[in-house]
């Protein structure tokens, strides 16, 4: 049912279908040993584990204010560990920017921005360099303007490109920023509550677009949810965080009712509904709640 | 054109290209970040600075630039993350207006050689007064200005419009936002000196304004701005000219005005689909 709202899938040139064999046999794109982060004196989760592969998704979940956005700026380098040990891309965090593609926690832009969707993506590809882009027609600007077009087009954001993004809906803004943080083919993708405050019918299609991403562009994706239900299908693994604790591993295994029960401290029920979908009584998760977790700005 | 054989007129013409040049760029990323309070801000800075240096006896340019350079980056300290918030900017502009008013009643009353009329001229500019050697000092800041505002373009493109997204790929947002404001209060300064404090927000904000709506494309936004401001600069120093009775400052303000109205009576064609 989900898969069904994502608009037909469009052909993707041979060029933008990376093959991820080179990298699979490798070491996993990151990896979490016993990982703890503390912020003003107070433990906000400790014990995570975790390794992801190339084209694995994973989910990071829990109640709002439990430092959900905190693990991301720790594998962004930009929050250090309390305790444990953290390698992204066989690096430190923090080592491997380009690599990495990064979504923050939902920004929008301004009615008023009259910027252009296609100089957004842009900036993802050649943002971060001084001087400004010259208007010679040359084999790079061709090529940059190119990947810009591919990686449009994969999001299936074509249609609104050109308008100015301060114009575009939500969704679409999303799909906008997907492409951006895709641009300069990243390993590893980073992406924090993307479907925040979308409408359900927007959060099925970009929640098939990140998993199409993942599993067939072999890019690994952690993605911070609010609700697991969206990307069920598509995930390979989740982590729960708690107060103080954690929980790693497929989804089938870890959302329980025992898992949670045990993790939380309080009595949780997992039910699944006869399509499917989740129902979690009790406290680490709420379908209604929709406010953005305070607590994960600390720091 | 006999206009082109004057010495003053071949001055106010050099620096008053550049000066546009320069208040063309930095105003296109004042308005995209939206920041044109801090520049109204400043231009009262830029009464009280120069007023300052003229009362304790330095050069009146002295203190345009230290002022408006050192409040720009007050701004910034007191705001978040070098964005300063509207609040902060509010309570230190009236203060600093009343340092003028203070400045003025200072220098008109001690200093017995006082120019009674350097107080206007700050106010409103006398850019066909300028000497050979202020109008190439001029234009050599403002040429300046120009180039860091190239070299940073495109990061503080990027820092503008994402932030987030540009801290995480290395893109020195703060260094950016902090030096953004001292350029910003440079070419107040600068811009002080042509049409003076009172009328240099519309030379800083008047063209970048056109050029946002007139076109999507950013860096085409930020030539289309300079050329604005260059334009409107000449065409005032043109008019003015021709018109004695009419001040270089007004001519220069009307043409921007102009165009500015003139861009809301083009209707781009907006496909809206939602």
């Amino acid at each position: 049912m989900i898969e069904a709202m994502e608009p037909a899938v469009r052909a993707v040139g041979p060029r933008a279908v990376r093959v991820p064999a080179s990298r699979q046999a490798a070491e996993p794109v990151l990896e979490l040993c016993d990982a703890a982060v503390r912020v003003g004196g107070r433990t906000l989760w400790s014990g995570v584990n975790l390794a992801v592969g190339a084209g694995e998704f994973t989910a990071v979940l829990g109640p709002n204010g439990v430092g959900k956005s905190t693990l991301v700026k720790a594998l962004l380098g930009a929050m250090p560990l309390a305790a444990g040990e953290v390698r992204v891309l066989g690096d430190r965090p923090g080592r491997a920017g380009h690599r990495i593609g990064y979504l923050p926690q939902r920004r929008s832009f301004d009615a008023s921005m009259r910027i252009r969707g296609i100089d957004v993506v842009r900036m993802g590809l050649d943002g971060d360099r001084w001087g400004v882009p010259l208007p010679i027609p040359g084999p790079r600007r061709r090529a940059a303007r190119e990947r810009v077009d591919e990686v449009v087009e994969l999001v299936g954001a074509s249609a609104y490109a050109h308008r100015p993004v301060g114009e575009c809906s939500g969704g679409e803004q999303q799909r906008l920023l997907i492409a951006q943080a895709l641009v300069r083919r990243p390993q590893l993708l980073l992406l924090d509550e993307p479907l925040d405050s979308l409408d359900l019918s927007h959060q099925g299609g970009i929640a098939a677009l990140i998993g199409r991403i993942c599993h067939q562009e072999g890019v690994a994706v952690v993605m911070v949810a609010h609700d697991v239900n969206p990307i069920l299908h598509h995930l390979d693994r989740v982590v729960y965080l708690a107060r103080g604790g954690s929980a790693s591993g497929a989804p089938q295994e870890v959302i329980t009712s025992e898992t949670l029960t045990g993790l939380y401290g309080t009595p949780v029920e997992v039910l699944r509904a006869s399509d499917g979908r989740l129902v979690v009584v009790g406290r680490p998760e709420s379908a209604g709640d929709g406010h953005g977790d305070g607590g994960g700005h600390v720091g | 054109m006999t206009a082109l054989s004057q010495p003053f007129f071949q001055h106010a013409l050099l620096a008053g290209t550049l000066i546009a040049a320069a208040c063309g760029m930095v105003g296109y990323f004042l308005v995209l970040r939206a920041q044109v309070f801090t520049a109204d801000a400043l231009s009262h800075v830029a009464f009280t600075g120069a007023m300052a240096a003229l009362a304790i006896g330095y050069d009146l340019r002295l203190g345009l630039f230290a002022a408006t350079i050192a409040i720009a980056l007050l701004f910034g300290a007191l705001g978040r993350r070098a964005r300063p918030d509207d609040v902060v900017i509010g309570s230190v502009f009236s203060w600093v207006l009343g340092l003028g008013a203070f400045f003025v009643t200072l220098y008109t009353t001690s200093r017995s050689t006082a120019d009674g009329t350097a107080g206007v001229s700050v106010l409103f500019g006398s850019v066909f007064g300028m000497s050979a050697g202020h109008a190439a000092t001029a234009a050599l800041l403002a040429g300046g200005v120009c180039v860091l505002m190239l070299i940073a373009a495109r990061p503080l493109l990027f820092a503008t419009v994402d932030e987030a997204v540009a801290a995480a790929r290395g893109v020195p947002v703060r260094l950016l936002g902090y030096g953004f404001l001292a350029v910003a209060g440079a070419s107040a300064a600068e811009a002080t000196q042509a049409v003076g404090s009172l009328l240099l927000l519309g030379l800083l904000a008047a063209p970048a304004g056109a050029a946002i709506r007139l076109t999507d494309r950013p860096y085409r936004a930020l030539a289309l701005s300079v050329g604005l401001a260059v334009t409107e600069v000449w065409t005032g120093l043109f008019t003015s000219y021709a018109v004695p009775k009419m001040p270089p400052s007004f001519a220069i303000m009307a043409t921007a005005t102009a165009v500015y109205a003139a861009t809301f009576l083009i209707r781009r064609p907006v496909p809206r689909t939602s």
